[in-house]
């Protein structure tokens, strides 16, 4: 229904919230013909049980029972009205109202929902939903600071007691054994009696929940939300913040009170945070101006009071608890909503302001009138007899309960105190709206004039109006509430041993007195505010924990800079030296624990071959070469030697197609670098130096040295049967080929290595992607559009030419192309009538090689990769020898269609078995006879080697048509012939 | 189980070497790092396969465990292709690097120092602001003739305060 809510509003305007307001209606009718089944005399209540989670005990269960029942009545009762009151309240054009509506309405049923769950973990799941909607709610205005920053402070908060809350839940639902509500209260009393370890955690569960609800209930110490929080538009502080969701803690203290009310930091944490709030919000409310505010500070008092009765845990305490819980949902919501009105008719709420609105709207005046009134406990109102209830717990509490009457009776005086300071900011909160202001002393004689008040509309009204009435109501008939929270009290031990009950008259008792008592202290401290304004003046400001919550928050961003300052250094030397420096530490600390482990083993040092040593010793001069060469082609070339002596390595080992592919790829990498690198300068620099260069060399010998013992290691735990023992059978039986390797890639391993050609391809386009940035590149034109000569001139000097570049020109302008398609097109000085011919010969030949590789592969040396390799090879002369435009002739068909067959081939093979009945890359071998070639046997993987060979061609052209073609141009368009910018120090560098 | 010690010590000066090149600022040694340290992995993967022995060229006569086990030479196999694939992305990287900025170069990330220098003054979190007495936002009067809440600060970021809001 939430959701549906903005389409309502793009139709029907601010109209739409008399729709959603009847949903909560409905389902308060619905809760009301629920009576009978909550009040049946079998005391079995309706439960809704959907398993969600059950492995973790978590289930979407909901109970409803006499706390339910009640709760949701105020919650729904209340939320009709809010919502209905909200279409008199926002105009039609405000922003964003069809979003407002869905939150309004889905708070009121997650609170619903909140108070109806019967499951841990679901409660808590409702806890933190009205959490985030209390978030969006406060921040409706969101153009304005103020509501944005109250919104993020409500929502730090209150998450963060939600976090506490949720670690507390999970202790108790572990200690418990369940995580069903009703199952743990059963079980309650076995877990407050257990002693150790289960109960101090019990204990330490119990009070984090606690600290969930003083968060959601705005206790001191975090109590400066809510007034924050009255940011948000008053329909929203009316229901969230007096009526329903500042009830959540209150709710949940309740839920809980009948089992855990004894344990160890209940009575603490409740009865002394509940009444410091109490105290507090009531001297605050009598210093603030903002009518919302003085509501706010009240709410604040009230929650307090509220807290220490609901806590307290005995019978008579249940019962006034839940009946003042009531009674202040119908004056709080009444009084916001009043609040909201005044504000809404005459544009502020701020009480310096406002004079003779009772005479402007004397029927809101009425209203106001009772809801304060309530609010102050005067008779014969709802607020009086819950107050009265109440005073009557605590005097049975001193009197007769386990806490002794010192203590007692000094909760009493406490809460008499509170109550003074109530009615003092009620009076004041009902003068501050209505009364017509005198001039301070001293200041002008004429009355301040009367607030322009604009007329109210009798439907907007309507809602705190109806609140009123039930007040009223309440007041005079309260055994009907008695009846209804009557279940719910009745299990908690009673300390009178008369039974007590919500009446409006009991005599002449304790509580009537205290109740004159604090008429008579309010009324007082109303007449003389102006000194007592003057004393709170005076009076040194308490700490100020907004402020100093603030601040807390700076001191967290101060943190937060300084550690991502010390770790994201932005400097990639840091993170390297860092990961690596863990690697090494973690396998060392891992091989010292398994010390004894490997280093009992036998292990036979094998030397190796004497050509293995030879090799050996090649490549670690040349990896030592490579590390100290100053010039870039240097190091390049070095590099190349470390390479090509690993492939002579794999060859002594028994490795012919790893020692052939390796041959191969080191020699299109040199071939690649050198054309990438040309335009770079010739020199090396070295940036590092000193401690750093120091730290390099440990890390770099460090690690070699930890890889080398982890191979030792690795080897004498070679001890099993190697799977591959079975491979050579395998690839013949069932791959149909004699290279073992090849049909490893090609059918055995066929999934890996597809997914190795598709890194292939993308790293093709990568490469052509960085060069041409856009587009693979127009195909490059023909040769025969290009001028003989013109391709790569290099300056001729003037005067006559020396004898031999007159005949390098005279060779190189015949018009004819007598070696290579496109050789003619170079300049004169850049060819070479040897390469050419040699090219020319042995093209072809390298092709036919290529191609051999590639179908031989499957039974001898070779296969897709190396095959792939050769052709490219082949290319790459033909590039060298003739330019890019012989490139151009020799591939007419563009590497990114090559690419594309190669990996279609390929899942060709993968998916073909899947239609012929068989599995995924499953092959099959064909024998036949051919005319020429004799009998044949052809196993279909080969097409999947076809596609490997097509997807590494497609690399090498993408290589070379990128580093080498596409760089030519540049040069040749002079991009690479940009002044060089010093590029030394032009950042700050430091690490 | 035999222990070929020359593999596994060219493994590890590769290892070392490599990572010695790897942390210096210049992206061509990078490169070139890389590929030390794919050609050492490698040679673990060969080292790891045992002992030297025949091509895996299935023959009907030769038992199994004559060969050089096949199957890292499988994973080199496929570690050397996408080794040189992975090359030549970054030569291109360098190469236009180079195009761009003429620089070849590892720098420093500027947005990183950025946010470890940044101000601890939030103007949405800290700054003054007027309180409002009305939801009708037409209604509250101009913020200089309001109270105000004031700016939360340290002492330590009291220099950062030449930012301030005006208003809202």
């Amino acid at each position: 229904m939430a959701l549906l809510a903005p389409i309502f509003f793009s139709r029907w305007g601010r109209a739409a919230f008399y729709v959603l307001a009847a949903v909560p209606a409905a389902s308060f009718a619905w809760l009301l013909t629920q009576y009978g089944a909550v009040y049946s005399a079998t005391g079995i209540n309706p439960v809704l049980d959907v398993p969600w989670i059950p492995a973790l005990g978590v289930n979407l269960t909901f109970r409803m029972d006499a706390l339910a029942w009640l709760m949701s009545l105020l919650v729904l009762g209340v939320g009709a009205l809010v919502l209905a009151y909200c279409a008199r309240y926002f105009k039609t054009d405000d922003a964003g109202l069809g979003g407002f509506g869905a939150q309004l309405l889905a708070f009121a049923g997650v609170m619903f929902g909140l108070v109806t769950a019967d499951n841990l973990i679901l409660l808590f799941v409702f806890w933190e939903l009205t959490t985030v909607l209390s978030y969006l709610l406060i921040g409706h205005a969101r153009t304005r600071i103020a509501a944005r920053r109250a919104a993020l402070q409500a929502l730090v908060v209150t998450t963060f007691g939600g976090l506490a809350m949720l670690v507390g839940l999970i202790m108790v639902g572990e200690g418990a054994g369940t995580y069903s509500i009703s199952g743990v209260l059963a079980r309650a009393p076995q877990l407050v009696a257990a002693t150790g370890t289960p109960g101090t955690v019990l204990d330490i569960g119990v009070a984090l929940v606690l600290v969930g609800a003083v968060t959601k209930s705005a206790l001191l110490p975090f109590h400066f939300w809510l007034p924050g929080a009255m940011a948000a538009p008053t329909p929203v502080s009316a229901y969230l913040h007096a009526a329903a969701m500042v009830k959540a803690g209150i709710y949940l203290v309740a839920r809980l009170a009948p089992g855990f009310s004894g344990t160890a930091h209940w009575q603490l944490l409740v009865t002394v945070l509940g009444l410091a709030t109490m105290l507090v919000g009531g001297w605050r409310a009598l210093r603030q101006h903002d009518l919302k505010l003085i509501l706010a500070y009240g709410t604040v008092s009230q929650l307090g009071f509220l807290m220490v009765v609901v806590g307290l845990g005995s019978r008579e305490a249940a019962l006034a608890g839940m009946a003042m819980v009531l009674a202040h949902g119908l004056f709080k919501a009444a009084l916001f909503l009043v609040v909201g009105i005044i504000d809404h008719q005459s544009g502020t709420r701020d009480i310096r302001e406002l004079s003779g609105v009772f005479r402007s709207a004397p029927a809101l005046g009425v209203v106001a009138l009772i809801g304060a009134a309530s609010m102050a406990g005067l008779p014969p109102l709802a607020g009086f007899v819950a107050k009265e209830s109440v005073f009557a717990a605590f005097e049975a509490h001193a009197r007769y309960g386990s806490a002794g009457h010192v203590a007692g009776f000094t909760v009493l005086a406490l809460m008499v105190i509170g109550s003074i300071l109530t009615f003092a900011y009620s009076a004041r909160f009902l003068w501050g709206g209505f009364a017509r202001k005198r001039p301070a002393p001293g200041g002008a004689a004429a009355p301040v004039a009367d607030t322009p008040f604009k007329s109210v509309d009798w439907l907007f009204l309507g809602a705190p109006a109806l609140l009123s009435l039930l007040t009223v109501a309440y007041g005079a008939y309260p055994q009907l509430a008695e009846r209804w929270i009557a279940p719910y009290s009745a299990p908690f031990p009673a300390n009178d041993p008369h039974p007590q009950h919500l009446l409006l008259w009991h005599g002449v008792t304790l509580p009537l007195v205290l109740s004159a008592v604090v008429v008579g202290g309010g009324l007082a401290l109303f007449l003389l505010r102006r000194r007592f304004e003057s004393l709170q003046a005076r009076m040194p400001a308490l700490v100020d924990l907004e402020r100093l919550y603030r601040q807390a928050i700076v001191v967290l961003d101060l943190v937060a800079i300084w550690v991502t300052g010390r770790t994201q250094r932005g400097s990639l030397f840091f993170y390297l030296a860092v990961i690596l420096g863990t690697a090494i530490a973690a396998v060392s600390a891992v091989l010292a624990t398994t010390g004894p482990d490997w280093l009992g083993r036998h292990y036979t040092v094998d030397g190796g071959t004497p050509f293995q040593v030879i090799a050996g010793v090649v490549i670690v001069v040349g990896a030592l070469a490579a590390a100290r060469a100053s010039k870039r082609f240097m190091a390049v070339l070095m590099v190349s030697v470390t390479g090509y002596g690993v492939a002579l390595i794999f060859a002594l080992q028994g490795a012919p197609d790893l020692a052939l592919t390796q041959m191969l790829v080191e020699t299109i990498v040199l071939v690649a670098f050198v054309l990438a690198m040309r335009s770079l300068p010739p020199g090396l620099r070295e940036r590092t130096r000193g401690s750093h260069k120091l730290l390099r060399v440990i890390l770099g010998a460090a690690f070699g040295a930890v890889m080398v013992v982890v191979g030792v290691v690795a080897m004498g735990s070679r001890i099993a049967t190697p799977v591959s023992l079975g491979l050579p059978a395998l690839a013949y039986t069932g791959g149909g080929g004699l290279n073992v390797v090849n049909v490893t890639l090609v059918d055995i391993r066929a999934w890996d290595t597809f997914g190795e050609i598709s890194v292939l391809a993308i790293a093709a386009t990568g490469v052509a992607s960085l060069i041409f940035v856009r587009g693979r590149g127009q195909r490059l034109a023909r040769a025969e559009t290009v001028e003989t000569g013109s391709i790569g001139r290099v300056g001729v000097p003037d005067g006559s030419p020396s004898p031999v570049a007159e005949l390098a020109r005279r060779f190189a302008v015949v018009p004819g192309n007598p070696w290579l398609v496109a050789g003619r097109t170079l300049a004169p000085e850049r060819r070479s009538i040897i390469i050419e011919v040699v090219t020319r010969l042995v093209f072809h030949s390298i092709m036919v090689l290529s191609i051999y590789l590639l179908l031989a592969g499957h039974n001898g040396t070779g296969g897709g990769f190396a095959g792939g390799l050769v052709a490219g090879l082949a290319l790459t002369i033909r590039y060298l020898a003739g330019g890019r435009f012989e490139l151009a002739e020799a591939t007419r068909v563009s590497a990114g269609t090559l690419l594309g067959l190669g990996l279609a081939a390929a899942a060709l093979t993968a998916l073909a078995p899947l239609f012929l009945g068989g599995e995924v890359f499953q092959s099959a071998i064909l024998s036949f006879d051919l005319p020429v070639f004799g009998h044949v046997k052809f196993v279909t993987s080969t097409l999947f080697d076809i596609g490997v060979y097509l997807v590494v061609v497609g690399l090498v052209i993408d290589v070379l048509r990128s580093l080498g073609s596409e760089i030519d141009q540049h040069e040749e368009d002079g991009i690479g012939d940009i002044t060089l910018i010093e590029d030394d120090e032009p950042l700050e560098v430091g690490r | 189980m035999s222990v070929n010690l020359t593999l596994l010590l060219v493994m590890g000066v590769l290892y070392a070497i490599g990572i010695y090149l790897l942390l210096e600022r210049s992206l061509t040694r990078v490169l070139l790092a890389l590929m030390l340290l794919a050609n050492a992995t490698n040679l673990l993967l060969l080292a790891t396969g045992g002992y030297a022995g025949l091509a895996p060229i299935f023959g009907k006569d030769i038992p199994a465990t004559a060969y050089n086990d096949p199957l890292p030479q499988a994973f080199i196999l496929t570690s050397i292709v996408i080794s040189f694939a992975v090359t030549a992305f970054m030569l291109s990287l360098i190469y236009r690097s180079w195009l761009l900025s003429r620089a070849d170069h590892i720098q420093d990330d500027r947005e990183d120092r950025r946010v470890a220098r940044q101000e601890l003054f939030d103007a949405e979190e800290d700054s003054e602001i007027a309180i409002e007495v009305s939801d009708f936002h037409e209604n509250n009067q101009p913020a200089g003739s309001r109270e105000m809440i004031p700016e939360v600060t340290l002492k330590k970021a009291a220099v950062h305060h030449a930012v301030k809001e005006g208003g809202e």
